[in-house]
């Protein structure tokens, strides 16, 4: 669930944001905005954001260097005026529909949208026919 | 020696699993011929499932004992384990990897079978023989994957000089035990499952079987309860970050058996005291073992790496899977064989507690089907080369969409009767309840910007603390029945939990701060205070520790020690977190690194959250076990009081017989 040894030395031979941004690669990796509102806009989004070098964190709970990174470039763009759901369309233009927690309606995930549903009429028909017209009246 | 002692016992074992099937099996055939058939055979099935259990429990027995030792001649220990390792680390060891934890289940499950065989006799034979044989069925399937493809005793050719050392995260005494618990748990719904099969098989279903279920289910739900408690207590203080849920498929491999016991106990409830909901508790029961399977199926074959996945290798995955499609097709097979046969009894009335009951059945099993759904999801779309991520902002909002009216139902059902109730009866009650929940409602709206799932559960949370007291009102309290008062317990813990957890998402305040020594920050009502930071060691890892004065609102100051450790066998850095605990909250202290660029004296990230109430999480939980703890031992109590009342009865009209038989011959 950590941020393994084998995932940092992955990070460190192949990290494009880390290498596109230099060094020091994150000044907001560990740092809040100074603005309360916009940094509770920053922490839900970065919780519904998944790190892509440690398994089922998000980058707001993981030690990565690569979530540093991530959470660096949300609060920015966020402080650059950005919306949250804009810069997860960013994120997922750059790195996949796997980056984000929330699934989006599309072509591969249209049963996550669909059953829910589905199941809701289920219960209710499963209630009706069980508790619903008639009920009691064989005892 | 030691190794293939535990290794012959454990192929001894194996081999007294398949006799307890060949036995169980045929005495199950010869006596459903007809009035009082029997075989010779069905004496043989009990002692065989005892002594299993014996050598299974010896085989784990000398796997620990390699541990203690640290035996570098057997693989599982080198790759594992260390001679440095605190001792207690050594033996959580044995179970802190693929094969150990494999043998702790087959462990646990034929300690489990043993324990059935030595002591169940409240149901017909027939219906016990072809119980014993399920379970004895389903372990050699385990028996088989362990000796084939997971054998724990293997031998190295060549022992290294050290071994390789256990995953500093799980080198915490909370994962020493979080494990053995989820297991017991975990294997424990094989007794249900076992006991469905039994009855299905004999068309058995009957009020006396759900009795006979009910405690072997109430122990297994216990242990589930208390492992998933201390898992998410683990990942919240180990980890760092102050998460405590994180929808991981290995927390919802977890919760998804938890769900079905859930739903079980209620439905075996409702059959045991209205013979209704016969085939649906059957269903239940097979559900709930096999989300017991498919948790292991996630977390053994690798098929998810993460902590929890040591196992990276498909032949295993795919010996699961098959092991899967047996027992679940296999008795999902069954169960549409005899269903038909299993009629599913009486409807009910909705203003009745079995209409709560089912209420609370159906939507358990909603949120059984949308976190299996948001978990094994988007391993099906990775198959087709799509990856996808499913993650709280799915599963909160799909699953309260169940949740919320469950909870309702729940304030509501336990003060209805069973039968015929009308609402007006308990119009008073429901008004209060009411009323609580609209009035916190409306008290938390006014107090702050609340998001509205933290919003519901802080008044769902309010109305059913005080609606699952209700059930004692107007009751003598000492004559109320135990298992009365595990209900209420267990009902209260769920809103203690709800409220840590709605409370925790909605007031908690974060900082993140690099401080040098004798700076200070502030959060929530706390005043935190860096006073220095000095390297320390332990036995298997060096840290840097800081020291820090917390005080609460100004008041006396409380000392907290984070750490920064950097373990060297493996070579791993992990975040010893600090913790303040106040009845109302916890103050949590992490410690980064130093932070980057620092000029003039160093200075050092700190992570500090103010999170109110949020071990009421783990409180509520403690409580929801209790309460299962205490059914349990109500239950078993007063079934030993009836029988010991039967028995003396039986021996007094035996006396009079005899009596009367002397009478006569005078």
């Amino acid at each position: 669930m950590k941020a393994l040894l084998p995932c940092m030395m992955l990070l460190i031979l192949a990290s494009p944001l880390a290498a596109q941004d230099g060094l020091p690669p994150a000044p907001y990796a560990n740092r809040q905005l100074d603005d309360p509102a916009l940094e509770a806009e920053a922490q839900e989004l970065m919780e519904t954001l998944r790190c892509l070098k440690c398994q089922s964190q998000s980058i707001a709970d993981s030690d990565a260097p690569m979530a540093g990174d991530m959470r660096s470039q949300v609060r920015m763009r966020l402080a650059a005026g950005e919306r949250p759901e804009a810069i997860r369309g960013w994120l997922t233009a750059r790195y996949g529909d796997y980056v984000s927690y929330k699934p989006q309606i599309g072509s591969a995930t249209w049963p996550l949208f669909a059953i829910p549903p589905a199941l809701l009429a289920l219960a209710g028909l499963v209630l009706w026919r069980r508790l619903g017209h008639g009920a009691g009246r064989r005892p | 020696m030691i190794a293939e002692l535990g290794l012959a016992a454990l192929w001894l074992a194996a081999a007294l699993a398949g006799l307890q099937l060949v036995c169980g099996a045929l005495a199950t055939r010869v006596m459903g011929h007809g009035d009082g058939a029997t075989t010779e055979l069905a004496l043989v099935t009990r002692p065989v499932a005892i002594l299993q259990g014996g050598l299974v429990a010896f085989s784990f027995a000398m796997l620990v004992w390699v541990f203690v030792i640290t035996d570098l001649s057997v693989k599982l220990v080198v790759a594992n384990s260390h001679a440095m390792k605190p001792l207690v680390f050594k033996i959580a060891g044995a179970w802190g990897n693929h094969e150990g934890s494999m043998l702790l289940w087959v462990t646990v499950m034929a300690l489990a079978g043993a324990l059935i065989a030595a002591i169940e006799r409240r149901l017909p034979e027939r219906t016990m023989q072809a119980t014993l044989a399920a379970q004895g069925f389903v372990a050699l399937g385990f028996y088989a994957f362990l000796l084939l493809s997971s054998n724990p005793f293997e031998r190295l050719p060549l022992p290294p000089a050290e071994g390789m050392g256990l995953n500093p995260l799980l080198q915490d005494i909370g994962m020493a035990f979080h494990p053995p618990t989820l297991y017991v748990g975990y294997v424990g719904l094989s007794v249900a499952f076992s006991f469905a099969v039994g009855a299905l098989l004999t068309r058995q279903v009957t009020p006396d079987f759900a009795r006979a279920m009910r405690p072997w289910l109430l122990g297994a739900w216990v242990f589930l309860t208390l492992g998933i408690t201390a898992g998410s207590y683990w990942a919240y203080y180990e980890l760092g970050w102050g998460g405590w849920w994180f929808w991981d498929p290995v927390e919802n491999a977890a919760l998804m058996p938890w769900l079905a016991a859930t739903a079980l106990l209620h439905s075996a409830g409702v059959l045991a005291a209205r013979d209704a909901l016969r085939a649906w508790t059957i269903m239940l029961g097979v559900v709930a073992f096999s989300m017991s399977m498919v948790g292991t199926f996630l977390v053994r074959s690798g098929i998810l790496t993460s902590v929890h996945a040591f196992a990276v290798d498909p032949r295993r995955g795919s010996f699961i899977l098959a092991l899967l499609a047996i027992y679940i097709g296999g008795a999902l097979l069954l169960f549409a064989l005899r269903a038909g046969t299993v009629s599913e009894g009486q409807r009910f009335a909705i203003a009745s507690r079995e209409g709560a009951l089912v209420v609370n059945n159906v939507m358990l099993s909603a949120v059984l089907a949308i976190v299996l759904l948001g978990t094994l999801y988007p391993l099906l779309t990775e198959a087709f080369d799509v990856r996808v991520s499913v993650g709280p902002p799915y599963f909160n909002p799909v699953g309260a969409v169940f949740v919320v009216p469950m909870l309702l139902v729940m304030a509501v059902g336990p003060l209805l009767r069973w039968r015929r109730d009308s609402l007006g009866r308990i119009s008073r009650e429901l008004a209060l309840v009411g009323a609580l929940i609209l009035a916190a409602l409306v008290l938390v709206s006014i107090l702050g910007e609340v998001e509205l799932l933290p919003l519901l559960g802080l008044a769902l949370a309010t109305g059913l603390a005080v609606a699952s007291l209700l059930p004692l009102r107007g009751r003598a309290l000492r004559r109320v029945p135990l298992a009365t008062w595990g209900m209420v317990a267990a009902h209260l813990g769920i809103a203690v939990a709800l409220f840590g957890m709605a409370s925790d998402s909605a007031f908690t305040r974060e900082r993140l701060v690099a401080l040098a020594p004798g700076q200070d920050a502030q959060v929530g009502p706390w005043r935190v205070t860096l006073e220095r930071i000095d390297p320390v060691a332990g036995p298997n890892w060096t840290a840097l520790q800081a020291t820090l004065r917390a005080s609460y609102n100004d008041g006396p100051p409380t000392a907290l020690a984070p750490q920064a450790r950097s373990f060297w066998a493996p070579a791993q850095q992990t975040s010893e977190t600090a913790l303040a605990t106040r009845w109302n909250g916890q103050l949590y202290a992490a410690m980064g690194g130093e932070a980057p660029g620092a000029t003039g004296s160093p200075r050092w990230q700190l992570r500090l959250w103010w999170k109110p109430f949020v071990i009421w999480i783990w409180l509520g939980g403690l409580m929801v076990a209790m309460g299962g703890v205490m059914a349990l031992v109500g239950r078993v109590l007063a079934d030993v009081k009836r029988r010991s009342v039967t028995r003396r009865a039986a021996s007094r009209r035996a006396d009079r017989a005899e009596v009367l038989a002397a009478g006569a011959n005078e």
